[in-house]
């Protein structure tokens, strides 16, 4: 009996890129994202983070969701659906942005692609066609279709990234700016390429269609071959955005939409995204909440910070003094970085706490003996990672 | 005209001297670093040596540098990235591979097809080194004690040793001191039965050393080799983006930043004493520099013999630094090639390729290439430790082309029939090339461009004596308060006023930034100024 049939509908999609993926993932190490069979580490996560920092390194974006809003309405449906005032966004230009409900909690973050002046496609880590469906209410040229599972999308970072999308023959492509969209003919289909990514490095996103994944894949491989090419997943991924900066759903901040618990969401200016919040344009989900939350300020603050000593501040609460016995935050995310050499964290502060002493209440395991100790923290006002190539244009080849 | 005086003029422009600038910089003093080449690195440098390609001419991987130092000089910010790089393969004489890969079930498995016996043991081989190793990586950014002295400086830091040694653990203890006095090959054969096992993990004792394999003391330097760690894995072994001259220049941009002063160009043939103080350098051009400290970058014979004025050092400290334990062992070859170089009896794995090559062959082919050196003479069959950085750093070759760095073992400092001669040198090479060759046929017709450098060449160019490639012999006479010289283990030297922050001192060779941090803070607690200098971070607390 063929046991694949039986189970068939419990298993997990394969993503356009699968038939190479599965050949580099030498660890057979597979997580999943929105249904898909997704890579946890294909080799080994710390050599991986190391290609996007060092040279190139591709991540598979096929399971991001990814949404077309079409019609005369679109732009006025999108922008009172985000914070963000989308209506100056010039065409074949992306932007980030995220959305709230009326209480001015965050649902998600994503990005926004000005493919025509009727056309937009959004892009977010978890499904939100409901929540699509639900803004376009009241609009009456407006259509939303997911794309998700009918673009193949890949993501290319590092270094290297702009002399191998060269080398591959994608001319011009230097000329693009940070969050410029580009065209290119591609077996008699379009290969667009936005430089946009989740790393804080250099670097594309490519998307085709997915009968051309393949074809793109090794072509971007054979290019790659003399550029140290090489596939990173999950780990590396969130290694790199954390350096960055970049925030996680889950981690940073749980989907509104999903919370239960009375304001275990977060407001954008609680995730320090209050740069997003535009109140010049007419109206917007979640704008009155949002408007009295800058008022009052925001209770926590999503704040960088660098800790003393070497172990990763995991789950850990913070407080205002070394005893740790006055509770003002916790760790969202926290990694030792490789790149930096700094111990680094991002974490919700309570933000009149801000400005006085933050220590780390950090546990960690010796030989199956648990430890636990008080790492003094300093506030990062800057990225941890954000080098000069990534905003230069034209980037260098390395 | 008043001249100018500095603070603190330091000699040479080593990885080391910049750390000491560094610090002394940020402590707010006004330094400058004189350097003779019209390069700044010393033995940890980059340089294009051909175009296209830069090669890091002397030093090549990074494990020692301590990471306190890294962060709190933010050498990130000022361009250093360091990088592990993957396992290393080691070649056996009778052609078998045997490959350390990164990951741990794989390099279990690949041992396990040599000898499921020392698939076993070297767990407990790496527990004993890790626990070795970490009681030595304390001492590393921590000043020697005197165990002479009765300040209370001196015995705080003896007993924090003496807590530190008995924390291992009666048995340990012992083992401890065998272990300092034993050889590489006779710690192995405790643990390993497999030839090529015990070849690979003895490589890391003779490295650097006039001592074989064979010989008391290699294990100490074995050790010495395995005790760094990158981002807390404990002798794994990095790259730095760039070349090992990213870790030179990015400490000189911090010493820069702080306000200290680089002068290329600017060696120093003499050290001015006054009054029994040092006060000053005298350049090559004849021009002099006045301070209030002079510190030496330099090993303990060449500056105490080849920059200083016998008269002005106290009865016998000529004497120390002529009989200071130099002897130079290594070549290098850097060569430049048109394409990755494919080597036998290895599985097409591109993995592979971004780690380093053993050519190790066996403990046996390992102490003839020794027996060679002692006769001052190459071997024809040396031991050749490689990486080819350029496999993942896209800035030290073009695209598609390569660089690899050759570490020789044995390479004598003199030839028994006499001096080095560029002949003599391009025979050298041409040996390793040879050798390189057999494992890798083809190897030659991708050769691009070569540079080879002899012990000659590398006192020539970095003035290092006699080509040792750690300002002086790793050995227990010569390490912790023996080093330099029993009684002068405190970078403070016979002089007033005089340092030295070179690999001469503790902690010793490598590139560690350890010798030049612990000198600025001796220095600064002389000169009563608050301490810039942090202390070790460590995984292992
Ligand atoms: C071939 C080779 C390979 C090595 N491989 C490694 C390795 O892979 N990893 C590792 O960690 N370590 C390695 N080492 C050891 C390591 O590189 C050295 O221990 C370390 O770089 C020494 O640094 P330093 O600052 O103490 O001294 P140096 O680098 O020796 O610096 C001394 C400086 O003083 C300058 N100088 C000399 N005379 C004068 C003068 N009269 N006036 C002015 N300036 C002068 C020199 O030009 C030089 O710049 C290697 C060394 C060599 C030679």
């Amino acid at each position: 009996m063929n046991t694949a049939e039986k189970y068939a509908d419990e298993r997990l999609m394969r993503s356009h890129f699968h038939p190479r993926e599965a050949a580099w993932n030498v660890r057979d190490a597979w997580a999943s994202w929105n249904g898909y069979k997704f890579a946890e580490c294909y080799y080994d996560a710390e050599y991986e983070y190391f290609c996007v920092r060092n040279s190139c390194a591709t991540y598979d974006i096929c399971p991001m969701q990814k949404y077309y809003v079409q019609g005369r309405d679109a732009e006025a449906m999108l922008n009172r659906m985000v914070t963000r005032d989308i209506s100056k966004l010039p065409l074949d230009r992306v932007t980030y942005v995220v959305w709230c409900t009326d209480q001015g909690r965050m649902v998600d973050d994503g990005t926004i692609f000005k493919l025509a002046d009727d056309r937009f496609m959004l892009t977010c880590g978890s499904p939100c066609g409901a929540w699509l469906k639900m803004s376009a209410f009241g609009f009456s040229d407006v259509t939303v279709t997911d794309m998700s599972d009918h673009i193949a999308a890949l993501s290319l970072q590092g270094p290297t990234s702009c002399a191998v999308l060269k080398k591959m023959g994608l001319h011009g492509i230097d000329s693009a700016k940070p969050f410029d969209i580009r065209h290119f003919p591609f077996h008699g289909d379009t290969l667009m390429v936005s430089r946009t990514g989740f790393t804080g490095d250099l670097g594309y996103e490519l998307w085709v269609n997915p009968e051309l994944a393949l074809q793109m894949w090794d072509e971007l491989y054979a290019a790659g071959a003399d550029y140290n090419i090489q596939p990173f997943g999950e780990e590396a991924t969130n290694m790199a955005r954390l350096e960055a900066g970049f925030i996680m759903p889950g981690m940073e901040f749980n989907e509104a939409l999903k919370t239960i618990h009375f304001e275990h969401d977060q407001t954008p200016f609680e995730l320090n995204l209050g740069w997003l919040v535009d109140f010049n344009k007419p109206h917007f989900n979640g704008r009155n909440a949002l408007l009295k939350e800058k008022e009052r300020g925001p209770k926590y603050t999503l704040t960088r910070l660098d800790i003393e000593g070497n172990k990763p501040a995991e789950h850990s609460y913070l407080y205002s003094n070394k005893r740790c016995t006055r509770e003002i935050g916790y760790v969202t995310s926290a990694m030792w970085s490789p790149a930096v050499k700094a111990n680094i964290a991002l974490a919700m502060v309570k933000t009149d706490c801000l400005e006085g002493e933050i220590w780390a209440e950090i546990y960690y395991e010796k030989e199956l003996r648990q430890y636990n100790k008080a790492a003094r923290c300093s506030v990062m006002k800057k990225p941890f990672w954000a080098p000069a190539r990534a905003r230069a244009t034209p980037p260098p080849d390395y | 005209m008043v001249m100018k005086k500095y603070d603190a003029i330091i000699i040479g422009a080593g990885h080391n001297g910049l750390t000491n600038a560094a610090y002394l910089a940020k402590a707010g003093l006004d330094v400058v670093v004189v350097e003779k080449n019209d390069y700044i690195g010393g033995a940890s440098t980059s340089r294009e040596m051909h175009e296209g390609w830069v090669y890091s001419s002397a030093s090549y991987v990074c494990s020692m540098l301590r990471q306190a130092i890294h962060r709190d000089l933010n050498l990130t910010k000022h361009g250093l990235i360091l990088v592990p790089y993957l396992g290393t393969v080691n070649f056996g004489d009778d052609g078998s591979t045997l490959v350390d890969y990164p990951n741990e079930e794989a390099a279990y498995l690949e041992l396990k097809r040599h000898s499921p016996h020392d698939a076993d043991a070297m767990h407990r081989f790496q527990a004993d080194l890790a626990r070795y190793a970490q009681f030595i990586r304390k001492t590393l950014l921590r000043t020697p004690p005197d165990p002479t002295s009765l300040r209370p400086r001196d015995i705080r830091e003896l007993m924090f040793l003496g807590k530190q040694f008995w924390a291992l653990g009666e048995k340990e203890m012992y083992e401890y001191v065998r272990f300092f006095t034993m050889s590489a090959a006779d710690f192995l054969e405790d643990y390993f039965e497999n030839g090529l096992v015990k070849a690979a993990m003895s490589s890391a004792g003779i490295i650097g050393t006039a001592l074989g394999v064979f010989s008391p003391g290699s294990a100490y330097i074995l050790l010495h080799h395995v005790m760094g760690d990158v981002d807390g894995n404990i002798g794994a072994w990095g790259l730095a983006r760039g070349g090992m001259g990213a870790i030179s220049n990015a400490i000189a941009g911090a010493m820069q930043e702080h306000g200290g002063e680089l002068r290329t160009n600017a060696g120093v043939s003499q050290v001015l004493v006054k009054n029994g103080k040092a006060s000053g350098v005298v350049l090559e051009s004849g021009e002099e520099l006045y301070s209030g400290i002079v510190v030496s970058n330099l090993d303990a014979k060449r500056t105490f013999t080849k920059i200083m004025d016998r008269k002005d050092l106290p009865p016998g400290i000529f004497e120390k630094a002529e009989q200071f334990k130099i002897r130079g062992s290594s070549g290098k070859v850097n060569i430049a090639l048109s394409a990755l170089p494919k080597f036998k009896g290895l599985p097409d794995n591109r993995y592979i390729d971004r780690g380093g090559q053993g050519f190790t062959g066996s403990l046996e082919t390992m102490e003839r290439a020794y027996d060679c050196w002692k006769r001052g003479r190459w071997s024809d069959d040396p031991f050749v430790e490689s990486v080819i950085p350029s496999a993942w750093d896209p800035t030290v070759a073009p695209p598609g082309k390569h660089w690899m760095s050759n570490f020789i073992q044995y390479c004598p400092p003199t030839l028994a029939d006499g001096p080095w001669t560029p002949g003599e040198r391009d025979r050298f090479g041409q040996a390793v090339v040879d050798k390189i060759e057999r494992y890798s046929p083809g190897f030659k017709d991708l050769i691009v461009h070569m540079e080879v450098r002899t012990p000659h060449e590398l006192e020539q160019e970095i003035g290092l004596t006699e080509g040792n490639i750690f300002q002086g012999e790793l050995t227990i006479d010569q390490l912790l308060f023996n080093r330099p010289f029993p009684g002068y283990a405190q970078y403070r030297m016979p002089v007033k006023n005089l340092y030295m922050c070179g690999s001469s001192t503790h902690p010793g060779g490598g590139v560690s930034a350890a010798c030049g941090a612990n000198a600025a803070r001796e220095i600064l607690m002389d000169l009563k100024r608050p301490n810039t200098v942090p202390e070790d971070d460590f995984y292992d607390e």
